[in-house]
């Protein structure tokens, strides 16, 4: 059973906080684990991605080949697009609405959701009010991850988990924000009827 | 031990530690800089070895050098194109040999995500006649840089890793072993570290000379590995470093897989390649990088009665990096089946200076006070103000190496460039900016040069900067800078109009003006703020 992840947005929208709490979860799982980020000049308000693979087997390339995501999970719609030739033909689309608008030649958003909206395995959430409603605008990123976390091969529990090591530093009252973020990305992807389990595969 | 969860850079950095490493230096540098990082924050911790950034790339290999004089063992990194700057101590490092194990690492970035180009640091190590590591995975990386420092000081040689962009940042698990201490201080002998004509020679002679027990030992390296398939011998793989994964990640549903040569060790290990080579027919040879092993296998005249292929013959890309996409068609293998959404185009989202960066601020008050003057050109440098390249400021007009930006102006000046202006930012500065501003000091040329004084290495996430504050003020006064032309600004929307006169009025100095614009890098500040 293996299960690859492509995780988008822009620079600073905390892809990598994501990937961190996955990638720690199923490590404890005892799952194999390849994540590869992007640094440097690209973070700086550009488009960002990362991939991140966990099987039971072993993992051979850093990066997730063309056709074999079984996820993209995106905290920006048109970010979520630029990624779905990653995805395998039943692969699904989790995102938000919420577009960053950072360029001048954005496309218009009704567009790019009706294009999402095509995808057979798709879920739009409203992660800017809910993060709003969970008390900080700057946890799109949790309700996302709260959104997903039913269709990952890891357990809900050892998400919050991870949710709970990676703000401890920042105080217990950010902690609470987060991980309200995450329960309401849950309650939304539950809410919609959203199928678990339908990421994780078997074989290989 | 306990398994960790490292980027590819931090394998390394752990690997080196618990090799028994005395100090480690480095300069920032995409995909490099979370080498030193993690060292810095160990050291911290342990209080038992040195870490620490440098002004620069030489320097920092310099430094290394000293502590492997010393006998003690060091580590220096950089990115690719910092081998460049540290090429001259590099190169000359394989003749003093290293008495301390003394571990180079370089971190090259094909694909060019970070970097102004993608040379590959493996012709460096050919190019000194030293062993060179290419891990393909963390647990190497790790097993790797250990075992450089063994053979660094059972052969008296440099030892260099080569990493790759998807290595150093991708994370996986890494389990380690017990960590060994570290070496007694006991100096070189003067006759080997001493260069000159009469000693080098006889250092040549030597690093000659060593050359067979390098390959006998790459021959014998448990990180090469050869499978035949005694059943088809009509393809033979030849990969190396993480190349080798994007042929085992395509081979995996593969019924009959081809001959496969694993290969992360050099100079290059001569028989073993020989053994696949008379195996098979084909020969396919996946790297990441320029074609190094490909062009060694092929000569001028290519193996008689076989094929091979790789970059030189298009059937991979020679630019780019690699993925599991390229490889795959290179093996025989049809693209998998995606998600088809038809065609469409996506606008691009290219990397962009911060909402509120004191470098904007900077550029509208350049481009403003510019627009009395001809066509004059702006020389950029290494930095987040590069991005000045792109709208909305479309402010500056080249980027070429760290340092370049005052050289560039000065040479342009020089045949009649007007206004000729420099932009570099303090560590840049600091890096390899005072050189010619001291020759342009000197000759009073007539070129404005800006220093970006934003207090940090900011593009590579903040690192310390030597050039910056009062210290980079008194630089520019001590080379040679007449007092009044050195004029300090701060670069805020409400200063526009001020700072645009002052700039007007450096542009129209018939000498040399320096322009410090000093406010903090926004994300500095608020990195600051947050941890209170």
């Amino acid at each position: 059973m293996k299960q690859d992840i492509i995780l988008a947005g822009v620079g600073g929208q905390g892809i990598i906080s994501i990937a961190y709490v996955i990638a720690s979860a199923a490590l404890e799982e005892g799952l194999e684990v390849k994540q590869a980020e992007v640094h440097g000049m690209s973070q700086r308000g550009g488009a960002v991605q990362s991939h991140l693979r966990l099987s039971r087997a072993r993992i051979w390339s850093d990066l997730i080949p063309l056709g074999e995501a079984d996820l993209v999970l995106s905290v920006e719609p048109l970010e979520a697009l630029r990624y779905v030739d990653y995805l395998r033909p039943d692969g699904m689309v989790i995102t938000s609405r919420a577009p960053f608008l950072n360029i001048k030649d954005y496309p218009d958003v009704e567009m790019l959701l009706g294009k999402i909206g095509e995808i057979p395995h798709h879920l739009i959430i409203d992660s800017e009010k809910l993060a709003k409603e969970a008390g900080s605008s700057r946890t799109q990123n949790m309700v996302l991850l709260g959104a997903a976390a039913g269709s990952l091969m890891v357990r809900e529990e050892s998400l919050t988990r991870f949710i709970r090591v990676l703000f401890e530093r920042h105080g217990e009252n950010i902690v609470t924000v987060n991980l309200k973020a995450f329960a309401l990305g849950q309650a939304v992807a539950a809410a919609a009827g959203f199928v678990p389990g339908s990421g994780g595969k078997t074989g290989k | 031990m306990k398994l960790e969860i490292l980027l590819g850079d931090e394998a390394v950095a752990l690997g080196a530690i618990q090799a028994g490493l005395s100090a480690g230096y480095s300069y920032p540098g995409t995909p490099a800089s979370e080498i030193m990082e993690y060292l810095i924050k160990a050291a911290a911790r342990t209080k038992s070895f040195l870490a620490s950034w440098a002004v620069n790339e030489k320097v920092a290999y310099e430094e290394a050098l000293g502590v492997s004089f010393a006998g003690k063992r060091a580590l220096v990194s950089m990115k690719h194109v910092g081998l460049n700057v540290a090429a001259d101590p590099f190169m000359n490092s394989a003749l003093t040999g290293a008495n301390g194990g003394l571990v180079v690492v370089p971190a090259d970035d094909p694909g060019m995500h970070s970097s102004q180009n993608e040379q590959d640091s493996r012709f460096y190590a050919d190019f000194a006649k030293i062993p060179c590591f290419e891990p393909s995975n963390h647990q190497e990386a790790y097993e790797m840089t250990r075992q450089a420092f063994d053979v660094s000081e059972r052969m008296g040689v440099p030892v260099m890793i080569r990493l790759v962009t998807r290595l150093s940042h991708s994370r996986s698990t890494v389990r380690p072993r017990e960590p060994r201490g570290q070496n007694e201080i006991r100096p070189g002998a003067s006759q080997d570290w001493t260069l000159l004509p009469v000693n080098a020679r006889r250092r040549f002679r030597g690093i000659l000379d060593a050359q067979a027990d390098m390959v006998r030992l790459s021959e014998e390296s448990e990180f090469n590995s050869l499978r035949l398939n005694e059943k088809d011998r009509s393809l033979g793989v030849v990969a190396s470093g993480i190349a080798f994964n994007y042929v085992q990640e395509n081979l995996g549903e593969a019924g009959n897989p081809p001959s496969l040569l694993k290969v992360c060790t050099y100079p290059l290990p001569r028989k073993l390649i020989s053994r696949l080579v008379e195996h098979v027919e084909t020969v396919l040879v996946v790297e990441e990088g320029y074609p190094l092993i490909e062009r060694s296998l092929r000569g001028f005249f290519g193996v008689p009665g076989k094929t091979i292929k790789g970059k030189l013959s298009g059937d991979l890309p020679l630019t780019g990096e690699l993925s599991p996409e390229t490889v795959r068609p290179a093996l025989g293998l049809k693209p998998l089946d995606r998600l088809d959404l038809g065609k469409f185009q996506l606008a691009s989202r290219p990397p962009q200076l911060c909402a509120g960066c004191p470098h904007a601020d900077t550029f509208h008050a350049l481009n403003k006070a510019l627009r009395g003057f001809g066509k004059g050109t702006v020389f950029s440098d290494i930095g987040c103000y590069t991005l000045g390249a792109y709208p909305p400021y479309q402010a500056v007009q080249t980027c070429v190496c760290m340092g370049a930006s005052i050289s560039m102006a000065k040479g342009g000046a020089e045949v009649g460039i007007r206004p000729s202006i420099a932009v570099i930012g303090d560590s840049t500065f600091g890096h390899s900016g005072l050189t010619p501003l001291l020759e342009a000091a000197a000759a009073d040329t007539n070129m404005t040069v800006f220093i970006l004084d934003n207090g940090t290495v900011a593009m590579t996430g903040g690192q310390p900067s030597y050039a910056s504050g009062e210290r980079l003020l008194k630089m520019i006064e001590g080379v040679g800078v007449a007092k009044e032309h050195i004029r300090v600004i701060e670069p805020l929307p409400k200063n526009l109009d001020k700072n645009a006169l002052i700039i007007k009025e450096e542009i129209d100095h018939p000498g040399l003006s320096v322009i410090v614009a000093v406010r903090e890098c926004l994300e500095e500040a608020r990195k600051k703020r947050r941890s209170g």
